[in-house]
């Protein structure tokens, strides 16, 4: 595999100098790896995110202003160190506490729970709410056991809005945690990615076997079948998402994201969208707005996911805010 | 000639044996993460540990248990992860544990696995047979509480038969935490790579005790 590299054992903290020089003198380096958007308003309740690197633009491309406040950034697709989530902390608190909002992986989750209790000790109010938007990784019944994976994007979005104009952490935690449990999503890989610091797969597929319910991180789905055409595929994901416990019924509106993994194309997404939006029509779903292209990526892995979020009279509005940042901008 | 008890430059000298053997160990954990996980386990642990050795070889320890805590700040604030938060969590408390003691014997080891295993479990929420780190840990600690009588050459080593046990235990579970365990019964055959780590840290320990 090649790679635009200097040290690959360096490779995240120099793309978070990277992501600072793109943010061009709106986004400070808080301290190793972690970022914060500069003067944030006196009285701003703070929209915190993190997670490890190596899946760009998720989560640090995703701060800017109507997102996140700050990131905090692990090492290559590792949760980052409780010490660098409190100095995103310190940065973006501005007395009217923080929200953690991050995927929920146990490294990420430990991680965040020690940086929480620290900046308790410190006088930090902080609340948390994980992203489990990953139908395929437990069923229903234990969405505190599923992964995190694209519907951050609508969530993240959906939470940099509310924290403009929440009134108080508690209000921004009922708004995100709305918009969190309106969002389902379901990935398939095609061929992995690899470690930039080792240049291996971060796993091992067939030529002729796709994993439906493969992770972000290379995770070894729950499922291995052979490929198909698209619109097959399409059918089987779409399926799988409105087999869940949200209901999506004629009449309601949605957020349709159509993310590849890293090296899958534009090309595939947009004919995956069209049998997607095709199915969709048809059970009477209003496609309210449509975001494709690769936002959380796996380096090279090939592989594309769904994300379907609802949205209520509550976050229509907040989707409209417009926002800006890497990821994903709203004019 | 093995060693009754450790003083604090001891301990230090044993726990630089063990940054070497983990870092010497890159290949064989990230191929054992690559069975169940992303594959990254060793990089992150070579990581840790590099930055440990450094930090610990600067150190003048008065006390053991100041060791073990500057190994596990250093590997929290290093390595990320859930190995990170799970492995300083192992050293940090275990250390505290050890208060001001002076020098290092097989009441200490009991103490040290004791408080280790309590901190990853309540930080972590993993159980005994979900096929993580615990798994080893657990044995290990296990066997250090019935061994708290014996000298400590002999009780380290069984500590370390205990972590190897734990370890071995953990190829016939399926995985029900972290990112392994969507692969349900297909983690079967394989060991949990913490539980690999941990078991190369207690058996180095027990072969510098009893070199």
């Amino acid at each position: 595999m090649k790679k635009i590299l200097n040290d690959p054992n360096n490779a995240a903290a120099e793309l978070v100098d990277g992501l600072v020089d793109y943010y061009n003198g709106s986004v400070d380096k808080v301290g190793p790896g972690a970022i914060a958007v500069n003067n944030l308003p006196d009285d701003k309740v703070a929209l915190l995110v993190g997670g490890g690197t190596g899946h760009e633009p998720i989560y640090h491309g995703l701060i800017g202003p109507g997102m996140a406040d700050g990131a905090a950034c692990g090492d290559i697709f590792a949760a980052p160190p409780p010490n660098v989530i409190l100095d995103a902390t310190r940065a973006v608190n501005k007395g009217n506490g923080v929200l953690y909002l991050y995927g929920n992986y146990a490294g990420d989750v430990m991680n965040f729970k020690i940086a929480a209790q620290l900046a308790a000790a410190e006088g930090i109010r902080v609340e948390t709410v994980l992203i489990w938007d990953d139908v395929a990784s437990a069923p229903p019944t234990q969405k505190e056991n599923r992964r995190g994976i694209a519907g951050l994007i609508p969530i993240v979005k959906l939470a940099g809005a509310a924290a403009s104009t929440a009134k108080d952490l508690d209000e921004l935690v009922s708004l995100v945690t709305a918009a969190r449990d309106n969002t389902r999503s379901i990935g398939v890989a095609l061929s992995p990615g690899s470690i930039p610091a080792t240049g291996k797969p971060t796993f091992e597929l067939d030529e002729d076997s796709i994993g439906i319910g493969m992770g972000i991180h290379g995770e070894q789905g729950v499922g291995i079948e052979k490929m198909m055409t698209a619109d097959a595929l399409a059918e089987k994901m779409v399926n799988l998402v409105l087999a869940d416990d949200l209901p999506i019924d004629s009449g309601d509106e949605i957020l349709l994201l159509i993310n590849s993994l890293g090296s899958t194309t534009m090309m595939e997404c947009l004919i995956v969208l069209k049998k997607v939006k095709a199915i969709l029509v048809e059970k009477g779903v209003n496609i309210y707005d449509v975001l494709l292209g690769p936002l959380v990526t796996c380096q090279e892995m090939a592989g594309i996911s769904v994300s379907i979020t609802k949205l209520d009279d509550t976050l229509k509005p907040l989707w409209d805010a417009p926002c800006s940042s890497l990821g994903y901008t709203k004019l | 000639m093995s060693k009754e008890s450790l003083s604090p430059n001891e301990v230090k000298e044993m726990v630089i044996a063990i940054a070497d053997k983990i870092i010497a160990s890159e290949e064989l954990l990230s191929e054992a993460d690559r069975r169940l996980g992303d594959g990254d386990h060793g990089l992150g642990m070579q990581r840790g540990f590099t930055a440990a050795k450094a930090q610990v070889e600067a150190l003048e320890p008065a006390t053991v248990g100041q060791v073990f805590s500057t190994t596990g700040i250093t590997l929290m604030s290093t390595m990320g992860g859930a190995s990170g938060a799970v492995m300083g969590m192992l050293y940090q408390n275990g250390g505290t544990a050890l208060g001001d003691a002076d020098t290092f014997d097989s009441a200490c080891l009991s103490t040290f696995t004791t408080a280790a295993l309590e901190g990853v479990t309540n930080l972590g929420g993993a159980k005994r047979g979900d096929k993580t780190m615990v798994d080893a840990l657990a044995t290990a600690q296990e066997a250090a509480v019935a061994s708290a009588g014996k000298p400590l050459p002999e009780a380290i080593a069984d500590v370390a038969a205990g972590a190897v046990a734990g370890m071995e235990a953990t190829k016939e579970m399926i995985a029900t935490m972290g990112r392994a365990k969507t692969l349900g019964e297909k983690s079967i055959g394989h060991p949990d790579p913490g539980a690999v780590s941990v078991s190369i840290m207690f058996t180095t320990a027990s072969e510098y005790v009893n070199q």
